[in-house]
């Protein structure tokens, strides 16, 4: 790729390892300070690495102590503030932040050809921001933390004597960071798109990224007030939830829902940009149905803001509150179902390799499948009064989030990772883990369906015995899916340091990100860009002799040379 | 193949054909007029489910080995859109959503309309434990209830959100404070059903737990009379007994000396306890009166201030036949 | 790494990973613009409490709004359209290179914006003295003599516990707290009736007007900053971009006083 190499900097095959923007400045405040968007990301994705890790330990201390009746490891009180914090660091530091964060500030300026995003300030801000509001909720873990499950509840929240304000100036503060990401992609995506990238000529995870972004500026300052009149309440007593002061109980969860339904799809959307770039690559084929997902993407959005109230069916709402939202919940359930059905077309007469990245594709489809056909049951009310807070739900959500969200997270992970570090991981290893992973998830979750439908409550420190066995065997599954993870963890850091260097695009992809060296340099082109069909793999060629693919007609999406500052 | 056969064989793969008592691989037993659709509905979801999610999984391995990579072969070209297919698929879905919805709704019309006669029983939830409060002014621990008799339950709560859910009976409604909830229900099979709490309450949320006790046909209103008279029928230690299992006072207090989110009451009568105010005295009739009426007077060191009051809740009568209860409970053979 | 070469007299103003300068602005410009829709829905939850707690509760507005000096409110209405009329001068003056006029503008828009805490000052001050706070701190004293009626101030069933770190369990109650006066309780001998629960409508004020004058203050934060800009020579130039976005802030905060004015003090 010497003479044709886009951007200089790397060798034949476009590994830059020597000098990128890893290297271009050392020492921990250019990193802390930086405001190069990959730095940034990949800041992000060692701080949501850690709360998955400090989310998933609390997960496991829930599932140990779950093991039997009665008390197994830890008191009544004890437990509640492990499914509190289980729930609040996996949700609020992990997965609202996650791909976006993570891997979408890093990927998109470069799938765009751009230098950065529109704002690089407001990006570190936000980074910042995440660290102060995980700092806030560190504290209140220490301080004696909180039990009151993520939702927060009125009057148990407003009363609770645990550590409630900390924890909800924490994810107020996450907040911001959530809402600036958003701003800042939403800015990006319409000011920075290169030459030739029309609306409809853009990579599906952009419209994933944006219709996530949508979601975020818009639902997450309710849930920011929402908190604010949570603290308000607790410390000045207001009384707006408050039955004895007139207020309503109820009105709490009508305010957290309209930001925290929409925060589900602020979870599952990027997700679906991310399976729609893989499933194209690792098929060898184009993207089937490209306008129908784009378009679907902005539905959920837009619709996502509707269906709240589907949280609340037994609440004492009236029924034709009820009956409104169960009717707008399931209109959601179509553009997602029909994703999924594009998805499976696009693997149609193509040309399927099982690399690591397409196991966590093919992983999604199943797990997603299962997670979102559930949803019909919640979505219909007579089921859904007897489902409503049992075990049933816990699988639901942990199949759409997890085995949706956590699972195409780790396809675009082990997807981007040669890009991000310029090395390979071991595909061996990658196969094994990602097997640990899809056998636990299924253990540990699949058996909670059955638990929900027959009576389990959730949150339940003790339990009836008859669910004795359907908790042990989720509690193995649990101990699997962890393993699976440390294994993942030990492979991809040993390929740091150890793994075989990167070509510039070792998958075949059709996306700009790959048109410059792995790692890319700091200021990430040489060239202003011409963008093309970003699924149009046949413009590409796999090349033997670097083992990873180049153009058949490199100068084609040059528009200008140079362009660099 | 008919519709019927085809949800039948779903079914069978899914494991949930009913058993006599309508439970299944996934459904606990059939004990009231809805749950029969419910389960139905259940059922219907369970088969489309089963059907979309086989699909998808047979489609998805069968590409993954008709269509594996092979040396030196590129991809087939198909077309990379086909209107009348994506139109297909997803009005196919469409129709079936909106069936289910349809019959969600019809089945919640259902469990949210009362019959008119139906026998009325009053709930007080709080945490940690149910009060019902039969028509006659009876108050008990557990929810007795005729069989074939149309129930409905007028709920509040003292504290925080509760949820009342039996999932035998299919029915599950929050209780909130500050404002009465509904829920109806009618048993069709005499036996005893569990009854939790389904709204998080705090550190005993997992232990509220009732019991639905549905008696056979004409034994209910003769249960609700020897019920109800007891303070006159018994003797007041029984009386008193009775008093501490029903009124909720057990599910924080033990007799047997462990440690619950309260004092246990073995011996209780004559120690001496120290409270968190640093003061201490020895236990006697006037401070049971106290304990029970103004609970955050005096709180024993060691113990959150956590216990409601009895005001208004617990006759004087009543409260004597428990101070009787508690001077018994001396470890002589209680 | 492509060392950074300006040899084509680009200009220091623009940021390096943008193409063009008019790039730059309009990025800037639909930045401010969705960071204003968050405002918006932020304090929208408020309205929304305002709404809910209003239609179930219309006495209690209507009683409090009367403690509401609406000449006073009025006044910052006055003030913040002027210091918008100001600030959007501002912006024309900067496009215009109008340097001096640009400080005295912004100063204008300041010394507006600290007339307004001034006045709200003097209300909170008032309101302080009356014991017109929020729900726990409500203490108010309506003047009849021998008024013995519990207020839910006094009341120990129903006063909140201002202390969080204490759990509030409220005695058992004769039917649901709060929806219905204490029994044995008459007031036909009091000319003016406090309704139940008055004090809501303070805490809703306080929380209302609380974040607003936040928000107040950090647009003067922001002006301040703009002084330091105009004073290190970056508006010599005739980029007005940072004098526009402020502006563009400075509206809002206008708008939602000019809700809050109509929904708090405009009661009847």
């Amino acid at each position: 790729m010497t003479a044709d190499t886009l951007t200089a900097g790397g060798d034949a095959a476009g590994n830059a390892l020597e000098s990128s923007y890893l290297n271009s400045g050392s020492g921990v405040l250019s990193w802390l300070f930086t405001l190069d968007h990959k730095r940034i990301g990949v800041m992000y994705l060692v701080a949501i690495t850690a709360s998955f890790l400090l989310g998933g330990i609390f997960a496991l201390l829930v599932r140990t102590e779950l093991w039997s009746t009665g008390q197994t490891i830890m008191t009544a009180d004890a437990y509640n503030k492990m499914f509190t914090l289980h729930g609040a660091v996996m949700i609020f530091l992990f997965i609202i932040p996650g791909i976006p964060a993570a891997l979408g500030n890093f990927v998109l300026p470069l799938m765009l050809g751009a230098k950065d995003v529109a704002l690089p300030r407001m990006n570190l801000t936000s980074f910042w921001f995440w660290i102060i509001g995980a700092s806030f909720a560190l504290v209140s873990i220490v301080i004696g933390a909180v039990d009151t499950g993520w939702t927060f509840y009125t009057p148990y929240s407003t009363t609770t004597g645990t550590a409630v304000i900390s924890i909800t100036m924490g994810v107020f503060i996450l907040g911001f960071s959530s809402i600036f990401t958003g701003l800042n992609f939403i800015v990006t995506i319409h000011k920075m798109r290169p030459e030739g990238m029309t609306w409809f000529k853009m990579p599906l995870f952009l419209w994933g990224l944006y219709s996530t972004a949508i979601i975020q500026v818009l639902a997450t300052p309710v849930l920011g007030i929402t908190l604010l009149l949570l603290i308000a309440e607790r410390v000045l007593g207001v009384g707006i939830f408050d039955p004895a002061l007139g207020g309503d109980p109820v009105l709490f969860q009508h305010f957290f829902w309209f930001y925290s339904h929409p925060a589900v799809y602020i979870m599952i959307l990027p997700a679906m940009g991310v399976i729609s770039e893989l499933v194209s690559v690792f098929s060898g084929k184009h993207i089937f149905g490209y306008r129908f997902i784009a378009w679907s993407s902005i539905a959920i959005a837009l619709l996502s803001f509707l269906v709240w109230g589907h949280h609340m069916f037994t609440s004492g709402q009236s029924g034709i509150t009820n009956m409104i939202f169960s009717a707008l919940t399931f209109s959601v359930a179509i553009p997602s179902a029909v994703k999924v059905f594009n998805w499976l077309a696009t693997m149609y007469k193509g040309s399927i390799r099982l690399a690591t990245p397409m196991l966590y594709v093919l992983s999604f489809l199943f797990l997603f499948a299962i997670g979102g056909l559930t949803g019909l049951f919640l979505g219909a009310l007579s089921t859904d009064i007897h489902l409503h807070d049992t075990y049933f739900v816990v699988a639901h959500f942990h199949y759409v989030m997890f085995g949706g969200t956590v699972i195409a997270f780790l396809g675009g992970l082990h997807y981007w990772w040669p890009k991000m570090f310029g090395r390979m991981y071991s595909e061996r290893w990658g196969q094994v883990s990602a097997l640990l992973i899809f056998v636990g998830f299924n253990l540990t979750f699949f058996t909670q369906f059955v638990m929900g439908s027959h009576g389990m409550p959730r949150r339940y420190y003790n339990y009836v015995e008859e669910f004795t066995s359907l908790h042990r065997a989720s509690t193995v599954g649990s101990y699997v899916l962890g393993f699976g993870f440390l294994i993942m963890a030990i492979y991809l850091f040993h390929s740091l340091f150890r793994g075989k260097p990167a070509p510039a695009n070792p998958w075949g992809s059709a996306t700009l990100e790959w048109e410059t060296t792995s790692p890319p340099q700091a200021h990430n082109f040489d060239h202003e860009l011409l963008a093309g069909d970003p699924y149009d793999l046949d413009a590409l060629e796999l090349d033997p002799a670097i083992d990873g693919w180049v153009r058949r007609d490199p100068r084609s999406i040059i528009l200008a040379e140079g362009g660099g500052r | 193949m008919t519709s019927t056969t085809l949800v039948t064989l779903l079914d069978v793969l899914a494991g949930s054909l009913p058993d006599g008592d309508g439970s299944s691989f996934w459904l606990p037993p059939q004990v009231s007029t809805v749950a029969r659709s419910v389960d139905w509905l259940f059922n219907f979801i369970l088969a489309v489910s089963v059907f979309f999610f086989v699909l998808i999984v047979v489609v998805m391995v069968f590409f993954v080995i008709r269509y594996r990579r092979r040396e030196g072969q590129k991809a087939e070209s198909s077309p990379n859109h086909n209107l009348a297919l994506e139109l297909t698929w997803s009005g196919i879905p469409l129709v079936l959503v909106i069936m289910i919805f349809i019959f969600g709704f019809k089945g919640f019309l259902d469990m949210s309309t009362p019959p008119a006669n139906s026998y009325e029983i009053l709930v007080e939830a709080q945490k940690w434990n149910w009060s019902f409060i039969y028509p006659n002014g009876y108050i008990d621990s557990n929810l007795h209830v005729p069989v074939d008799r149309p129930v409905r339950l007028v709920m509040g709560s003292q504290d925080v959100i509760h949820s009342l859910y039996i999932p035998a009976f299919r029915v599950k409604m929050d209780v909130v404070p500050g404002r009465y909830s509904k829920a109806w229900f009618e048993a069709t099979e005499p036996g005893e059903y569990d009854l939790f709490c389904a709204e998080y309450c705090g550190t005993s949320h997992s232990d509220m737990i009732a019991h639905v006790v549905v008696h056979p046909v004409g034994e209910f209103e003769t249960w609700l009379e020897q019920a109800s008279n007891f303070l006159e029928t018994m003797a007041p230690v029984d009386a008193g007994r009775k008093l501490f299992q029903v009124r909720g006072c057990q599910q924080c207090h033990s007799v047997d000396g462990s440690v619950k989110t309260g004092p246990s009451l073995l011996g209780v009568f004559g120690q001496t306890r120290n409270f968190a105010d640093g003061s201490s005295l020895t236990i006697d009739e006037n401070y049971i009166r106290e304990s029970i009426l103004e609970p955050q007077a005096r709180v024993v060191d060691g113990f959150d201030p956590v216990m409601p009051t009895y005001q208004g809740r617990l006759s004087d009568p009543e409260i004597l036949a428990l101070i009787e209860y508690f001077k018994s409970l001396d470890g002589s053979g209680e | 790494m492509g060392a950074h070469h300006h040899g084509d007299g680009h200009d220091p103003n623009l940021a390096h990973h943008f193409e063009s300068a008019d790039q730059q602005y309009q990025s800037a410009k639909l930045g401010m613009w969705v960071f204003l829709m968050t405002e918006i829905l932020f304090f929208g939850g408020l309205f929304v409490a305002y709404t809910v707690y209003r239609v179930n509760h219309p006495e209690v507005f209507v009683y409090g709004a009367h403690f509401l000096d609406r000449g006073l409110g009025a006044l910052n209405t006055v003030v913040l359209i002027l210091s918008s009329f100001t600030i959007a001068w501002a912006v024309r003056a900067a496009q215009l290179k109008q340097i001096s006029l640009l400080r005295w503008l912004i100063l204008a828009t300041m010394a507006c914006a600290f007339a307004f805490m001034g006045v709200k000052a003097v209300e909170y001050n008032s309101k302080w003295k009356h014991g017109l706070l929020w729900a726990a701190k409500y203490s108010h004293h309506v003047e009849e003599a021998d008024h013995d009626r519990p207020t839910a101030a006094t009341d120990p069933a129903v006063s909140p516990d201002a202390d969080p770190n204490r759990s509030a369990i409220p005695p058992a109650a004769e039917g649901p707290a709060g929806l219905a006066k204490p029994a044995g309780e008459t007031d036909d001998t009091v000319a003016e009736v406090e309704p139940e629960n008055a004090k809501v409508f303070f805490s809703i004020y306080f929380l209302m007007t609380g974040l607003h004058g936040i928000h107040v203050l950090a647009g003067i934060g922001a002006m301040i900053w703009l002084l330091k800009c105009l004073a290190r020579g970056d508006f010599d130039g005739g980029h007005f971009t940072k004098v526009d976005m402020v502006a563009l802030y400075w509206h809002v905060v206008d708008l939602v006083w000019i809700y809050l004015f109509l929904l708090l003090y405009l009661i009847d």
